[in-house]
């Protein structure tokens, strides 16, 4: 029954087009129960899919399945068609689940949204699309898929349109998208040029009869490293773009102006992990490109430690949780420069789940505050919302690397890969740990521990005073009408409904328990690991001693508890003005610089090459030309005599100079 | 045996000179016709020469055609004298001269 | 190259025949080029024209021979003589007037360096370099007037159709040019034969822009729409 993997397509699509067709008369909530019915029956298609693949044996668990040939072009053969194996499997696997319940969820939190149709249809062909990137068998069905999900992302995030801050957001996380979607592009012509196939199983190699293939195999001098780097670069630029990386991280803090829901799916859970599943995918590839490698390490272990830093004083509780992710995904590339795949995903898997849990209960969070964002204005919520509370510090537990919770085991995995790989960047990991703990306890402690700040504050509701951090807050994500109450109910802060409230308990079982995806401390529960192990036999194993994980683990924790116990501690109270500096909270003055150079040397570059270049020298040519020729006619016009007989003793003069030339031919 | 092809050719051109050397000298419009009826023939006797050199019989189809067209070219070309020589009597072919640029 | 060295009437009399249209020919056109009455250069033509049918009938043509004589002596220069008639211009030519350049001697040089250019190349043989036709040879079985009509009427069917519309067209090109304001009938003529008062009034926009000689070689379906569309517009009116 790997055939299911085709339900798992052609579901999210069909709740696509049946939300397209029928949305506005489905009205709501029924329009969002389809989209939600769809996305689960799409996670349940794919645990059958993942059943039958385990009833193979370990090595043979690859199945290409095929739709349709595409482009059928001499020489050049794409199809539409699915490959199933366990990596692919393994991200379906939290793309699904973790997407229906964060359908679930939407139902309730688009509750009176005048676009909850729309939205619907946008979160089911966003699923589509990621299904899609993940399940694809070849780099340019990806590539489908790969835009699909950015063009969904730029749609959600604009969902809000009216607002100018949200439109904008949408456009920026869109360019900059392109600009790593170039790369991927000329990748993906390289890819051709030198291999003449664009499928997976040709240019990386696969499973044949349970042993590797093609460069899977690993055998030394199978492409020349230049080439390897080339291709391996080119696809790392597009993974930087779409995971948000140094350089291209910037839009992934604008995205916030989107739903929370969205933030949670696409900016947490899915579509920033696309870039990691890529250099998954490639992992053959780049275990000739050591360069390249080394490049996706430093390149995640920078933007770890940069977006630690700055969300350390962030005052927006979603931007907070936003540079969070940027962080987390840079452990994920921090893993897998360093050829440890597994754990990298591993990784993945478990941040889905607690990135999730936060931004949702974030969301609940700020449903309850109506709408309102500033963390400051918060405080002592733990009280009023006791689920949402404990279900966040769950996921807090867990994204601090706290044992026995699941981050600890998935961190502590990439930290042990990262080790034996360089130990600078080990260091920066650990450090980077611990501004991970520091930054969400004090996270915690501003939201849910401390004074109700709130209660303050609502009286001077009008009179908000412009916040630090950079960017408008005023009405939060709010909802397009004013008008609205300050808040749903007029009452005091709740939990929310259940459609809000099952997803944060799943998702908080996920956080606690799912460090027993790949356990391999004490006993073989690497299920993980021994799952994905087949079709990663390029990857670095990890041969750092037991007593060695034990020391870095215990290290880790102690930066871990060092950075929760300060947070805690100094952000109970919510005034440290000197522990925000302003160059922290304007993200390092990162978009400032990119706005300068553009507005100062790119801009004079265009206007140089519009006024100067194009009008004066290339119109200026194409002028001259015109004139050039009107000057010699007129300089030409004495032959038009009116006189026929002039014109025949032209002729005639003519025809004696070929008569001439044949004469002198033929004589000589 | 005939005389072989090249005499007649370069009768032919000389023809075909001497008619386009009239049509250079005179002012007569009706002369300078007469002069491309001399070029015109002069084509045709060029004509049935190659057909018989090259053994083809399409030399002969195309003087046949250009028969046929002189005759028509002849006719308007007449037509157009009369009409110029209505408007003005005695005119020449340098009194035609408006397309001078 | 020389009468003396074959012998042999054939040869003999080939060479006679070809001197003897040569001289009809080149007087012929001598006459044309250099006598001032336009009658007496008409008559040169006619003079050519025989020589030429005789250079066709030595050739073989004998049905282009035939035709050259009907069509072009007994058709077009008659037109020519009719046409001389009508307009009066049999009188002399007046020698040029001073302002006009005469070109005379220039066209007389260019004629004779063509000429030597003929020559030369005329003794280096470089003249028939085609290769034969696969589709109508001329020799065969067959009179030619046989061969000829097989070949209009099957290869050359499409020009032979154009042609003929052509014709058409002349003729109806012929009666448009010549046609007067009102339709009335052509003015009696003045004392002088043949000469026509330009400041008749039903003449004052006939032809208004006097179309260049040069027009008179282009094609008849031209005719009626370029040298007098005015004269056109009011004719068919």
């Amino acid at each position: 029954m790997v055939n299911a993997a085709y339900v798992v397509v052609a579901l999210p699509l069909l709740g696509f087009a049946v939300n397209l067709a029928f949305g506005r008369r489905l009205g709501e909530p029924l329009a969002g129960w389809v989209g939600t019915a769809a996305a689960t029956g799409s996670f349940v298609a794919t645990l059958v899919t993942w059943v039958a693949m385990l009833g193979k044996p370990a090595n043979m668990r690859v199945a290409d399945l095929g739709i349709y040939n595409w482009v059928p072009v001499a020489g050049l053969h794409v199809s539409l068609g699915l490959l199933v194996d366990p990596l692919s499997l393994t991200m379906l696997l939290f793309v699904t689940g973790v997407s229906s319940v964060i359908h679930l969820y939407s139902v309730g939190y688009m509750h009176r949204d005048p676009g909850f149709d729309r939205f619907f249809i946008y979160l089911n062909l966003f699923l589509f699309s990621m299904v899609v990137l993940v399940l694809a068998d070849n780099f340019l069905f990806s590539f489908v898929g790969w835009e699909g999900v950015g063009f969904c992302s730029y749609g959600l995030i604009g969902f809000w349109f009216q607002r100018e801050v949200a439109a904008v957001a949408a456009k920026k996380a869109f360019i900059t998208n392109r600009i790593g979607d170039v790369g991927f592009l000329v990748a993906i012509l390289f890819i051709f040029f030198h291999f003449g196939s664009l499928n997976y199983s040709r240019v990386l190699g696969t499973l044949v009869g349970g042993h590797p293939t093609g460069l899977m195999a690993g055998a030394p001098g199978a492409i020349a490293t230049s080439t390897a780097t080339a291709i391996t670069m080119l696809l790392f630029l597009g993974a930087v773009g779409k995971s948000a990386q140094i350089p291209l991280y910037i839009w992934l803090p604008d995205a916030m102006e989107g739903p929370t829901p969205i933030s949670a799916l696409i900016h947490a859970a899915t579509m920033v992990t696309a870039g990691v599943y890529l250099m998954a995918r490639i992992a053959p590839m780049l275990h000739y490109a050591p360069d390249t490698s080394w490049m996706i390490a430093s390149v995640g272990a920078g933007s770890a430690f940069l977006a630690a830093t700055i969300a350390c004083a962030q005052d927006d509780i979603k931007k907070c949780l936003a540079y969070s992710t940027i962080s987390q995904l840079g452990y994920m590339f921090m893993a897998e420069g360093a050829g440890d795949y597994t754990d990298g995903l591993f990784h993945m898997l478990t941040h889905a789940f607690f990135k999730a849990l936060l931004f949702l209960a974030a969301g609940a969070v700020i449903h309850a505050m109506a709408d309102r964002q500033d963390m400051k204005q918060m405080g002592g919520l733990a009280r009023y919302m006791p689920l949402t509370a404990v279900t966040f510090i769950c996921a807090w537990l867990a994204i601090s690397g706290i044992v026995p919770f699941a981050g600890f085991w998935s961190k502590d995995a990439i930290l042990d890969g990262v080790w034996q790989f360089n130990k600078v960047l080990w260091g920066i990991g650990a450090f980077t740990a611990g501004l991970t703990a520091y930054y969400m306890s004090r996270q915690v402690a501003l939201v849910f521990l401390g004074r109700a700040r709130w209660q303050e504050a609502r009286p001077s509701l009008a009179a908000e005073p412009a916040l630090s951090g950079g960017h408008e807050e005023g009405p939060g994500e709010g909802h397009p009408e004013p008008g609205l109450p300050a808040h749903p109910h007029g009452g005091e802060p709740h939990d929310a409904t259940w459609t809000m409230s099952l997803p944060l308990v799943l998702l908080a079982i996920a956080s606690v328990l799912g460090g027993g995806i790949n356990f391999d401390a004490f006993g073989h529960f690497d299920f993980l690991s021994r799952f994905l192990a087949p079709i990663f036999p390029t990857a670095t194993p990890v041969t750092v001693s037991t007593a060695t994980k034990w020391a870095l683990s215990l290290v880790t924790l102690a930066a871990c508890l060092t950075g929760l116990a300060l947070g805690l501690r100094t952000w109970v109270t919510a005034e440290h003005p000197s522990l925000e500096p302003a160059f922290l909270q304007r993200a390092w003055f990162y978009d400032e610089a990119v706005a300068a150079t553009a507005s100062g040397p790119l801009r004079s570059g265009a206007s140089a090459l519009a006024f100067v270049v194009d009008s004066r020298w290339v119109d200026g040519a194409v002028n001259g030309v015109a004139a050039a020729l009107r000057a010699s006619g007129r300089a030409l016009r004495w032959v038009q005599t009116g006189y026929l007989r002039s014109y025949l003793i032209g002729m005639s003069l003519g025809l004696i100079a070929v008569l001439a030339y044949l004469t002198f031919r033929v004589g000589s | 045996m005939s005389v072989p092809g090249d005499w007649y050719l370069v009768l032919a051109a000389v023809l075909f000179g001497i008619g386009a050397a009239g049509l250079v000298v005179r002012r007569n419009i009706l002369v300078m016709y007469m002069c491309i009826e001399l070029m015109l023939n002069a084509v045709n006797l060029t004509f049935v020469t190659f057909s018989r050199m090259l053994d083809d019989l399409g030399g002969q189809d195309a003087v046949f055609f250009v028969l046929v067209v002189a005759a028509a070219e002849v006719v308007v070309g007449l037509g157009i004298i009369v009409a110029i020589y209505r408007r003005r009597a005695g005119a020449t072919a340098d009194d035609v001269n408006s397309l001078k640029g | 190259m020389s009468l003396f060295a074959a012998t042999g009437l054939a040869v003999a009399s080939a060479w006679a025949v070809y001197a003897v249209g040569t001289a009809l020919i080149l007087a012929g056109a001598l006459a044309v080029v250099l006598l001032r009455n336009p009658v007496h250069c008409a008559l040169g033509l006619v003079t050519t024209i025989f020589g030429i049918a005789l250079m066709f009938i030595d050739q073989g043509a004998y049905f282009l021979a035939a035709v050259q004589v009907i069509v072009y002596a007994g058709a077009i220069v008659i037109l020519f003589l009719f046409v001389i008639m009508l307009l009066g211009v049999d009188k002399k030519e007046p020698r040029a007037p001073a302002n006009v350049r005469s070109l005379g001697p220039v066209a007389a040089g260019l004629g004779v360096v063509a000429v030597v250019e003929l020559l030369v190349l005329a003794r280096v043989h470089y003249w028939a370099d085609g290769a034969k036709s696969t589709t109508a040879a001329l020799s065969g079985p067959g009179a030619d007037v046989q061969k000829l009509g097989q070949s209009i009427f099957t290869s050359y069917l499409l020009p032979f159709e154009m042609t003929s519309a052509l014709l058409v067209i002349a003729v109806v090109a012929a009666v448009a040019l010549v046609r007067r304001r009102g339709s009335s009938p052509p003015q009696p003529p003045a004392k002088k034969v043949g000469a026509l008062r330009p400041s008749l009034p039903g003449q004052a926009a006939t032809a208004p822009s006097a179309p260049p000689a040069h027009q008179t070689a282009a094609a008849a379906s031209r005719g009626p729409a370029a040298a007098s569309s005015p004269s056109e517009r009011r004719a068919i009116g």
